[in-house]
């Protein structure tokens, strides 16, 4: 059996080395993104937040990272390589990569790891995420206050919680300031196609909502709302400030800067501890692009309602609040649990149209 | 100026010899592109082809080398029976997708219950799943001759929207936090496709491969079948007066190379995988496609060219990893060598003549 | 939930410019297959005329020379494949596929510093009179010059090969590459150029994605249009008119999918994405069940490897 024995030193030897990193002068932290950081939305930001790291400490740290990773096996290995090649923390920045950021982490006890979006953890695997949807009660109050026609678009990938979620905070958002306001869904079954996501802006269009709102990465729905004249939008993941003033007349941005910067520095400091970060408004994670192109009070409103959120005077899931069939959800001042939220799949009373199962 | 010149049999040594001069053309053309990309042309390319079989970490590497190119090899050795007879399955990616979700169907079925039973059991899920999702364009051949080509090529996209559907429905993980994907089959002994030993990256379907390699051998050279398709390919109508029955042909070949590409599907969703997930298909089967025409349609070819095909995938990741290399360079990276590769065989049909004044009549 | 107010007339504008991507490279590589040879790299000239096509009208500002620059772009990289299946003699599948990776790479390897930004705007075609003409004038009047220029170039190559020399002699080397030989027609050149013509049309195709559908440049931002391209080849049965209906159709069962959703009519969206595939697949069986005509259409010598002995 002298093989396996090969492979269980070669194994000790690569934690060991993993160990012997630690020790050298540079902390070298590793990034596997799911798409390319050139796709301008989701990956982009992150690989943003990786430069900031690199413009923070300069010569301190040496980052890596690697692009377009396919979910399964293909992310196990590609983390692993960056944990045998003495990386000291890996952030791993998409859902899939649940399941196997948990595996190599295993295999690898001295090394950090930090897992996007996820739900399983360890001693040394820590979870963050971005709580997206206070973003999306400011822009719910923008879109509410804007509509004409009473008609808001909103185009979702796929109908899981993330989406969800978002789709209720906006829309609760823009009831309590437009009791008239519709939502008309389209879901894009997809993640990426900027041609079907403009097509989507199009058909929603074509049905008289003046606001589009998206959870897909692309400008496409921007670019359909200029050319149709008098619709509004908002950024998604990046600013998409090529779009101001109007049609893009704000954003939720995702700035991975600060969370990135303060966990390279806990390592750094060797005080860096597995845990789980849901962060927002407040602590900057979610940032609302400059509001451009609306009335001032319309404008004035709006940023008053990320100020209450980032202060926590404001929860965005606040009673009284059914559901869509009318069961109660939430009493009158009671805000919704966490693990609610995360486990969102359903819509809240007042919007049309079922959720696909 | 030069001139082709069929070789009256297609040489033995060239065939050995193209292979190692396109991938020696690959690294000159792709040093180049690295080094106007401002990288260390040398380091690159000894990143990609040395370090995944020798470097540091070769021991985790040389498994991975197996991991990946089994449902390659697999999936391209059913796809060469067809393609040697003229019967183009351009679906694998969807009957590998359909196996999948077969397979891991019949192990969540079964969830928690632990027997010896379910592992088979979802092998023969798996197969069954691809076989049948390929008898769809088999049959409609068949029966109203409608190319083969563009029906596997549809139901593929088909595919993709069921397994979005199933990640989202029906096989989603009821623990899962409402996220998408099924329960991961690591944690599930009876239907976990584990690795046979461990630390070689040696699970069943990298047995599978080798034995599909072994017995397309014997098929396609000892046996009446075998003779069947290879006269198929060469010459159709020479193939019916030798009673090849071509109904019968199509449906074994797509249904063989379905029944391949499903149980690459199962093997991968029940180990190196481990869940059902919206992305879980990466393009396998339609890299084995090329990986089929890279082992020129012969088994051992195709275990060469898999392995070749693995190798520049996990390199390719090494010389991103540490030399912040895009993505982008490694495709077109591997596009090169293939061109290369297809380009070079035609030494070992032809030979390169210099034109000489023929006496022209 | 009202179907009515589902706008047929603004539906059926929609899906013309929709389907212009597809109608163009699919017009494209009719000409190649109508010429033999089997080019299955078309999403990867399109996805190359997409950045090219991009690149240069962002340079230049002329969303015009862009397109040019997004056909000369496509035809250069289908040299590659006209080179290896014309010359090298390699399999025409297998170089087209490797095409298609190829081309996906060097896209992304292009775009790099491209992402985020906007393309100079491509202006509707509003011919006067005509296109205020109620009804019809916004559905056939007011659209980009490409959607019109793509439906110019449906009816060129159908009257080329119907009525010219040039058509007979395409097909004919498509029919019986040996035999158009022997009638001392230059086989080889002949396809090249179809090969050529073909990638121009999808790198155009690439384009009208880039610069107008979208418009922006982002990585493999043609998601899978190049493979539908293809399947309306063989759905069309090799027809140029068909090219057109097929594309039609199959844009319009997508955007019919959005605005059902986005009127709120309770689909199962997941089975009704599946919708556009599946129905290709039942016109490919209903046209192919009467076997004559299909055999009229089909080149004959589709796929196979020609090379002139003598």
């Amino acid at each position: 059996m002298r093989p396996i024995k090969t492979i269980a030193a070669g194994i000790a030897l690569a934690v060991g080395l993993g160990g012997a990193a630690l020790a050298a002068d540079k902390t070298k932290v590793g990034f596997i993104y799911v798409g390319p950081i050139g796709d301008g939305g989701y990956t982009y930001q992150h690989d943003q937040g990786r430069l900031a790291v690199e413009k923070h400490f300069g010569d301190k740290v040496e980052t890596v990272y690697q692009e377009s990773v396919p979910e399964g096996a293909d992310a196990e290995r590609a983390i692993t390589q960056m944990a045998l090649n003495g990386a000291d923390l890996i952030f791993t920045t998409s859902f899939g990569f649940m399941d196997p950021t948990v595996a190599v982490a295993k295999k690898f006890p001295n090394v950090k790891f930090e897992h996007a979006t996820g739900f399983k953890r360890a001693d040394n695997l820590g979870t963050y995420s971005a709580r997206f949807y206070e973003g999306r009660t400011v822009i719910g109050t923008i879109a509410g206050r804007m509509t004409k026609t009473n008609k808001i678009g909103y185009i979702g990938a796929y109908p899981i919680p993330e989406v969800i979620r978002g789709i209720n905070a906006a829309f609760i958002a823009a009831r309590k300031v437009n009791p008239d306001v519709e939502f008309n869904i389209v879901w894009a079954y997809t993640w990426f196609d900027p041609a079907k996501e403009a097509d989507a802006a199009k058909a929603l269009l074509e049905q008289g909502a003046d606001v589009i709102l998206q959870h897909t990465d692309s400008t496409a729905p921007s670019a359909a709302a200029e050319k149709a004249g008098n619709v509004i939008t908002f950024g998604q993941a990046s600013d998409m400030a090529e779009y101001k003033p109007r049609p893009r007349v704000s954003s939720i941005i995702d700035n991975w800067a600060p969370y990135y910067i303060e966990r390279v520095q806990a390592v750094m400091d060797g005080t860096w501890k597995s845990d789980d970060t849901w962060s927002g408004i407040g602590a900057g994670m979610v940032e609302i692009g400059e509001i451009t192109g609306v009335p001032d009070d319309v404008k004035k409103e709006a940023e008053g309602i990320r100020d209450q959120i980032a202060a926590g005077t404001l929860h965005p899931f606040t009673g009284p609040l059914n559901k869509q069939d009318g069961t109660p959800w939430l009493a009158a001042g009671e805000t919704a649990d966490d693990g609610t939220l995360l486990g969102m799949n359903f819509y809240v009373e007042g919007i049309k149209g079922e959720l696909p199962k | 100026m030069f001139h082709l010149e069929p070789r009256p049999q297609t040489s033995k040594l060239w065939i050995a010899i193209t292979p190692l001069l396109a991938v020696v053309a690959t690294m000159i053309a792709g040093g180049i592109l690295f080094a106007f990309l401002g990288k260390d042309p040398f380091v690159s390319i000894r990143l990609i082809f040395w370090d995944p079989l020798f470097g540091d970490f070769a021991f985790y590497y040389r498994p991975q080398l197996l991991v990946k190119g089994a449902p390659l090899i697999l999936i391209a050795i059913g796809l060469s029976l067809g393609f040697r007879a003229g019967i183009w399955n351009i679906g694998a990616e969807g009957q590998y997708i359909i196996g999948a979700i077969c397979g891991a169907a019949v192990g969540l079925a079964f969830y928690p219950m632990e027997s010896w039973l379910i592992f088979p059991l979802m092998i023969l899920a798996g197969a069954l799943g691809g076989t049948l999702w390929a008898m769809i364009p088999a049959i409609l051949k068949v029966r109203y001759g409608t190319n083969e080509i563009l029906v596997s090529l549809m139901l593929v996209y088909v595919a993709e929207k069921l397994l979005a559907s199933m990640s989202l429905g029906l096989l989603k993980n009821p623990e899962g936090h409402g996220f998408p994907g099924s329960r991961n089959l690591r944690d599930y002994a009876s239907a976990f496709n584990d690795e046979l030993f461990a630390g070689t990256g040696m699970h069943w379907g990298v047995a599978a491969a080798f034995i599909a390699v072994i017995l397309a051998y014997v098929l396609l050279n000892r046996h009446m079948l075998g003779f069947q398709i290879r006269l198929t390919g060469q010459a159709p109508r020479a193939a019916r007066f030798a009673g090849v029955n071509p109904p019968r042909l199509i449906l074994f070949c797509l249904g063989t190379s379905g029944m391949l590409a499903g149980l690459a599907g199962m093997f991968e969703v029940s180990g190196p995988s481990g869940q059902i997930s919206i992305d879980f298909n990466t393009g396998y089967g339609f890299t084995a496609i090329i990986v089929a025409f890279l082992g020129r349609l012969h088994p051992v070819g195709i275990l060469l060219a898999g392995l070749l095909l693995a190798l520049t995938y996990i390199g390719g990741e090494i010389a991103q990893g540490q030399l912040n290399l895009p993505a982008a360079a490694i495709q077109l990276f591997q596009g090169m060598l293939l061109f290369f590769l297809l380009a070079v065989d035609l030494l070992s049909n032809f030979r390169i003549r210099l034109n000489q004044r023929k006496e022209s009549i | 939930m009202d179907l009515s107010a589902i706008d047929p007339m603004l539906l059926l504008a929609s899906l013309m410019a929709a389907s212009t991507p597809v109608l163009l490279a699919a017009i494209g590589e009719l000409v190649v297959e109508k010429s033999g040879v089997l080019n299955l790299g078309v999403e990867g000239m399109m996805i190359t005329g997409a950045i090219c096509g991009f690149a240069i009208a962002v340079e230049s500002g002329s969303p015009m020379l862009g397109f040019l620059g997004a056909a000369v772009c496509g035809a250069l990289l289908s040299m590659l494949f006209a080179w290896l299946t014309q010359y090298a003699l390699a399999n025409q599948v297998a170089s087209g596929l490797a095409l298609t990776m190829f081309g996906l790479g060097l896209s992304s390897l292009i775009g790099q510093g491209y992402q985020g930004i906007k393309p100079p705007a491509t202006h509707d075609l509003n011919i006067p009179l005509i296109s205020d003409i109620p009804v019809i004038g916004p559905i056939l009047f007011q659209h980009d010059p490409l959607v019109y220029f793509s439906i110019a170039l449906v009816a060129a190559v159908w009257a080329m090969l119907k009525f010219s020399r040039a058509g007979l002699i395409l097909r004919s080397v498509g029919e019986n590459h040996s035999a158009a030989h022997a009638l001392g027609y230059k086989v080889v050149r002949i396809r090249v150029l179809a090969i050529m013509f073909g990638g121009a049309c999808a790198g155009l195709g690439g384009a009208y994605l880039s610069l107008i559908q979208v418009p922006q440049w982002t990585e493999g931002m043609t998601a899978g249009a190049g493979w539908i391209a293809l399947a309306l080849v063989v759905f069309a049965s090799w027809k140029p008119w068909r090219v057109i209906l097929g594309a039609y159709l199959f844009g319009g069962i997508s955007i019919l999918q959005l605005n059902l959703q986005a009127v709120g009519v309770n689909i199962p969206v997941a089975y009704l994405a599946m919708a556009p595939y599946v129905v290709t697949i039942v016109v490919l069986v209903i046209i192919s069940s009467d076997r004559k005509r299909v055999s009229l259409n089909a080149p004959a010598s589709l796929g196979r490897v020609f090379h002139a002995s003598h």
